[in-house]
């Protein structure tokens, strides 16, 4: 069985490496301020005991105020996984750290990402559209898209 | 001109481009390949040319009414399409589905693997040269797949069977019988092909060591399903994260070393079997009963979020969804198979000839509509 590890106990082991880095915690999720998104990614997926290898999917939601920009990482020696979660505020310009640099699965979804929800991801080697010609007027998944 | 002339004429890369149509790309998509000569030194996929807005649709619609459009996402492959959203509803509404609703399930999910892979080697060989005979022949046994399908759900391609909370409807009475006749023909069928291309020169020599996949590449891409197999990472949702009733029954998880075409090739014939295997437990145990849990046509999940997901034939797929407690997601994400599958297409194509990389694009078995959703 997959373990979905608990939020609350991996944001203890972060917070003591590189305090100050969480937003916020839950049972299954961490809230990490954008700006420290790649040094949390970097401990996940180099400590040897958390060992998150697999990059399972990148997503964003739009919550109007904020983006909310969600990753699930799963370790295949250890066979668990956490969500991790990162936002951002400003809604003209949203951007967050690519983390195609530590996982090459985070290419093409970054990408679409970018795309659809328009958050620009900053460090990413080749961020253009990827679904949508390089002409179309907005990002669609956004909720104030055509209205 | 002398052989010294031609030995030093000056050559240059040049950008060749394969699709949106073409008959080796499977779909509508492009590949954008630099050449040097007839050697393959760089790629970049193309994609978008089926894009639908799948994942905008679904907040326009009801739960019920997503059902259907998760149908032309893999079109090869609709019921494990459908099985993942209804899981991932389930398990944000906590819905509890009766006994025989998860052997049928199980049933067709396991059918539909058997289907997918029936087109996928036959198009891999197909792939490989064998021109169509060998598509020929899987595509006859898929036929009795389809019908099966037919039967329980009157559709051939789009089956939109599941619901959620069980499945539409109950299996008639003749088709456990025809199921049974089926497997025993199949279970031939497998032994048959694989006499005849199991040690076919020719396919050996076209596929076996060719495309090489490295497991530590297939890790950092998230690669899934048989491509993953195939290069060693023993994963499958099945047994590593057991959805529905999958504890219950007994089968191994195909898996191969060397990660070249001819492993993943090996890897689906495998999984063939062991799906013939879990069919035949399931047929054994089947109970009676409902077929579909009570629930509301109009459900509205508690506001929060899931992810449920499943071993479809390509992969793992998934549907992360998230609800604002009314009657349409607030957000429906898929996690798409074959577009992270094909991230890896660059590193396992450089350095070999064209003819190779059609071959290597076949072996993963990739869906257009699942691509650009």
């Amino acid at each position: 069985m997959t373990v979905a590890l608990s939020g609350k106990d991996i944001a203890a082991r972060v917070e003591e490496k590189l305090p100050g880095s969480l937003e916020d915690s839950g049972d299954d999720y961490l809230l990490v301020k954008a700006d420290s998104l790649v040094a949390v990614a970097e401990f996940l997926k180099n400590t040897e005991s958390l060992n998150f290898d697999y990059f399972n999917f990148v997503t964003a939601v739009d919550y109007y105020s904020y983006f909310e920009v969600v990753y699930r990482l799963e370790s295949v020696e250890h066979n668990h996984s956490i969500v991790i979660k990162t936002r951002c505020y400003d809604r003209d310009n949203p951007a967050v750290p690519s983390l195609a640099g530590l996982w090459q699965g985070a290419n093409f979804q970054e990408r679409e990402v970018y795309d659809l929800m328009g958050i620009k991801f900053e460090g990413h080697p080749n961020l253009k559209r990827m679904f949508l010609w390089d002409g179309f007027e907005g990002h669609p998944l956004r909720k104030d898209w055509n209205k | 001109m002398t052989t010294t002339e031609i030995m030093t004429l000056k050559t240059e890369p040049f950008v060749l481009n394969f699709g949106p149509v073409h008959p080796s790309t499977h779909g509508v998509y492009r590949m954008r390949t630099t050449l040097d000569g007839e050697v393959v030194i760089d790629l970049e996929p193309v994609v978008g040319y089926l894009h639908r807005g799948i994942e905008k649709l679904t907040e326009e619609r009801t739960y019920g009414g997503i059902i259907p459009l998760t149908d032309r996402l893999d079109y090869i492959s609709p019921m494990s399409n459908n099985l993942a959203y209804c899981l991932a509803v389930e398990k944000l509404a906590g819905i509890k589905i009766p006994e025989r609703a998860e052997y049928i399930r199980v049933i067709m999910a396991e059918l539909q693997r058997l289907a997918n892979h029936c087109i996928a080697v036959g198009s891999f060989l197909n792939d490989a040269g064998a021109y169509f005979t060998p598509f020929m022949y899987t595509f006859r046994e898929r036929e009795r797949i389809v019908d099966l399908f037919e039967m329980v759900c009157g559709q051939r391609l789009t089956y939109n069977y599941m619901r959620i909370g069980g499945v539409s409807q109950d299996i008639p009475e003749e088709f456990l019988p025809a199921l049974n006749k089926l497997l025993d023909r199949l279970a031939v069928f497998i032994e048959e092909y694989e006499t005849l291309l199991k040690e076919n020169e020719i396919l050996l020599a076209r596929s076996k060591g060719v495309g090489i996949l490295e497991r530590d590449i297939a890790i950092a891409c998230g690669m899934s399903g048989p491509v993953a197999r195939a290069s060693g990472i023993k994963r499958d949702l099945r047994k590593d994260d057991p959805y529905s009733i999958y504890d219950r029954f007994e089968f191994d998880i195909a898996t191969c070393e060397n990660g070249d075409c001819y492993d993943r090739y090996r890897v689906r014939i495998e999984e063939m079997r062991q799906s013939l295997c879990i069919l035949r437990q399931a047929v054994k145990d089947i109970p009676g009963g409902p077929v579909k849990a009570d629930v509301p046509h109009l459900i509205r999940p508690p506001a929060g979020e899931a992810y449920g997901h499943l071993e479809a034939p390509k992969g793992e797929l998934g549907f992360y969804i998230v609800s604002d407690n009314s009657i349409a997601p607030y957000r429906c994400h898929i996690r798409p198979t074959s577009l992270i599958n094909l991230g890896a297409l660059r590193d396992m194509v450089k350095g070999w000839k064209v003819a190779d990389l059609i071959i290597i694009f076949g072996s993963i078995d990739i869906t257009m509509g699942e691509v650009d959703r």
